[in-house]
């Protein structure tokens, strides 16, 4: 009846029963307050069930924000048992435990966190951008979000029922197999990625559809605003990659449930494909995260600048060569599996010359801040910290591209100090600059700044006192994923870095508490013209939060930087005679459902509970054949309802200028 | 959500492009065909000039049948897609094939 279930399955580790409790109570407290509130239908209709892309792009972030917590405190427990199991002591993590702690921490980190992030941001601002009303297909949107939450929701069940991957989050086989992994830790971990996978290609087809069909009137391709471009080229690389990890995953599947043997040594299976085809997604998969960032930095170098970007055409071939050369880099993942001399050779050629365009972007914002009038805000400040810190991270990654250093660096914290140099120098300080950024736009109100500089500091200083020794300690030897150490040479290194992960977490803190002031504070921030920063592009056209149907009449999108080059000549804020009814989308339930169904159906596959299986992957069908055959998806905004709310923004808009006069 | 609702129906094709297309691959066919049936040419000369007739081929079918081409930026667009999705494609097999050929040679398999 409950396939492998059963009461063991729950963990007897004292550190996961607290933290189940701290949940469990949590959790409480919110029913408690949203029953209180009477919030519930408010939550249901509002926000759960909305097509909105800005509402999705919000809720995509606050899965984003959570799943960071949770990445992040896997994070600090590994600084502080390694700080700890020094000279031979044991420390406080046992390894099946934290074997499960740093593949949860990969896991969350890209999956759950990166991805979320960078998604949630693109739908609050690329149809904002482009002068769209929403994405092209706006119920796909919220079943993709859905997706992404279902599998987070399998990841955190993990942790209370059962264990998680004790891989590593590339999950290799023959370890990753049914004979070196018995448990159901794998099993979470494939159901986890390939349902939120599912969520992820959805959005790459869903967002180039939205830049191909629905972009103002007059908006060329190359009008497009940087951080469209770059999201596209991003969604290019999410629907040419994904299926691979799909594919690879469907493989390791078959060889866990159905006995197949594609990646074991018995029967002619290979574990090396598998190596090879994870990498052929994953490194397609960083640039998917750091290019939307790349997006970002050249939105707000320009905006706060007061200059046009340096370079718009040259932003967009750059970035379409990183997405080209991204496919074909893929091996230097693992030089030391034992190819040829030339396959190495040539792998190795091509990550170097990746360095260019990326390069030409540095160049490009560095030309960008030249004799322009650059204000040191919160988001200049994480993109100075970005251009400063990515760039040490490039050249670390273009010593490990050589295969004959590789050798030596391989698997060790050098590369571990590499790779979180340039995802947490490149793309997450990315997100949070555009956080910083769009706050305003997505909320309303701005962002208290003391707050913010006191994050972007603790993230800047922690991020060199945690990651700069360990490329040292990778210097000394130490490979990657080791529970405890004995050796002296290592130990002061080891309590740095333990000591920077507390600043980071000062960093995070402070980012907390920036949300809490800025709400209490909400009234004295509050944007009340939607153009807080003196923005360029469209997004800054709007009220802030934008109307829920953003145009009230499709704006011109003519050229570069349309909406900076409006107010130049006057032609922004026109109000037109009258307005037309706008069509728009139904709220719907349906793309929650299909999440929740397949949830459980992926925790029945996890614990071989068939029914479950086969009753949610039916019930999955049948919603979406009745939403198939639905017919009352959409509905038009009345002239009177956009009358009204336009008279309120241009109201707004006539006080500014006023006070300014 | 949707702006656009001049929709058009472009580029089914004429009539005649079916015809000149349906020609163009039967030639295409019988020519191959005939120099394996009849074994006209040597064994390597023939799998050459069929592989070249393949490709040929697909070009005539993606033209004639499938419509892509240059001349709308709807057609562009998709023309795009498909050399793009086609070098992605014939990149990550290519090499898969080349990496993992080399690691089995280095062990002898």
């Amino acid at each position: 009846m409950l396939g492998k279930l059963s009461l063991d399955a729950i963990p007897h580790d004292p550190i996961v029963i607290a933290t189940l409790i701290v949940v469990a109570i949590g959790g409480l407290a919110l029913a408690v307050a949203l029953t209180k509130y009477q919030k519930w239908m408010y939550l249901w209709k509002e926000w759960i069930t909305s097509v909105d892309h800005k509402r999705l792009g919000v809720m995509y972030i606050i899965l984003a924000l959570i799943m960071m917590m949770r990445g992040f405190a896997d994070a600090i427990m590994m600084r502080t048992q390694l700080a700890a199991a020094t000279n031979g002591a044991a420390g406080y993590l046992p390894p099946e435990h934290y074997d499960q702690i740093f593949t949860a921490h990969g896991v969350i980190m890209i999956i759950f966190m990166a991805m979320p992030f960078m998604i949630g941001l693109m739908n609050i601002v690329l149809p904002l951008q482009i002068g769209a009303r929403d994405v092209a297909f706006p119920f796909l949107n919220n079943l993709s979000f859905w997706l992404a939450a279902s599998g987070a929701i399998l990841m955190n069940v993990s942790l209370g029922l059962g264990e998680f991957a004790k891989t590593g989050w590339v999950a290799y086989p023959p370890l990753s197999g049914l004979q070196y992994s018995p448990g159901v830790g794998v099993d979470y971990y494939i159901w986890a990625l390939q349902i939120s996978g599912i969520g992820t290609t959805l959005t790459g087809v869903n967002f180039l559809a939205t830049v191909i069909k629905m972009r103002a009137p007059g908006m060329s391709l190359w009008d497009m605003p940087i951080f469209t471009w770059t999201c596209t080229w991003a969604n290019v690389l999410i629907v040419a990659s994904f299926p691979i990890l799909t594919a690879a995953l469907g493989l390791l599947t078959l060889d866990r449930y159905a006995d197949f043997h594609f990646f074991t040594n018995d029967l002619g299976g290979n574990s090396m494909m598998y190596i090879n085809l994870f990498w052929a997604w994953g490194h397609p998969e960083v640039y998917i995260l750091v290019l939307p960032a790349f997006g970002i930095f050249s939105e707000i170098i320009s905006t706060f600048s007061r200059k046009p970007l340096f370079g718009h055409k040259s932003m967009i071939v750059a970035s379409g060569a990183i997405s080209i050369l991204g496919f074909i880099v893929w091996l230097h993942h693992f030089f030391t599996m034992g190819s040829s001399a030339n396959v190495n050779a040539f792998f190795g050629v091509m990550t170097m010359i990746i360095a260019v365009p990326t390069g030409v972007k540095l160049f490009n914002w560095l030309f960008t801040m030249y004799r322009g009038r650059v204000e040191f805000s919160v988001p200049v400040m994480w993109t100075l910290g970005f251009m400063v810190t990515f760039s040490i991270g490039g050249m670390t990654g273009v010593l490990l591209a050589i295969p004959g250093a590789d050798y030596i660096l391989h698997n060790s914290l050098f590369l571990i100090a590499h790779f979180h140099n340039t995802i947490i120098g490149g793309a997450v300080f990315g997100y949070l600059a555009g956080f910083s950024f769009w706050f305003p736009k997505a909320m309303g109100f701005k962002l208290d700044v003391k707050w913010g500089k006191r994050a972007f500091w603790g993230w800047q200083i922690g991020f060199f006192f945690a990651f700069m020794p360990l490329y040292v300690l990778g210097f000394l030897g130490m490979t990657r994923r080791l529970n405890h150490t004995d050796n002296p040479d290592w130990n002061i290194w080891l309590y740095i870095a333990a000591f920077g992960a507390f600043i980071i977490a000062f960093g995070i803190l402070s980012q907390l508490i920036q949300l809490f002031v800025s709400f209490k504070n909400r009234e004295q921030l509050k944007d009340t013209t939607g153009d807080p920063w003196g923005g360029r592009t469209l997004e800054w056209s709007t009220m802030s939060p934008p109307q829920f149907y953003n145009f009230a009449v499709e704006p011109d999108g003519k050229g570069v930087d349309c909406f900076h080059a409006a107010k130049q000549n006057g032609t922004a804020y026109q109000r037109p005679e009258k307005y037309a009814p706008i069509h728009m989308p139904k709220n719907t339930p349906d793309g929650f459902l299909i999440g929740m169904l397949l949830t459980a159906c992926g925790f029945g596959l996890i614990w071989h509970i068939w029914w479950l299986v086969i009753v949610t992957f039916i019930a999955t069908i049948a919603v979406g054949i009745k939403r198939c055959y639905d017919n009352d998806v959409d509905y038009y905004v009345q002239p009177e309802e956009i009358e009204k709310i336009e008279g309120e923004h241009h109201a707004a808009l006539q006080k500014q200028a006023e006070m300014r006069a | 959500m949707s702006n656009h609702h001049d929709h058009h129906e472009e580029g089914h094709g004429s009539y005649s492009d079916y015809v000149i297309g349906f020609v163009l691959s039967v030639i295409l066919t019988v020519i191959p065909f005939g120099l394996v049936m009849t074994g006209a040419l040597e064994k390597s000369t023939t799998l050459i000039t069929v592989v070249v007739f393949a490709i040929v081929q697909i070009a005539v079918h993606l033209k004639y049948f499938l419509h892509l081409s240059f001349k709308t930026e709807e057609g562009a667009i998709n023309l795009m897609t498909f050399l793009f999705s086609a070098l992605i494609i014939v990149l990550v097999v290519g090499l898969s094939i080349w990496i993992i050929y080399a690691s089995n040679y280095m062990m002898m398999m």
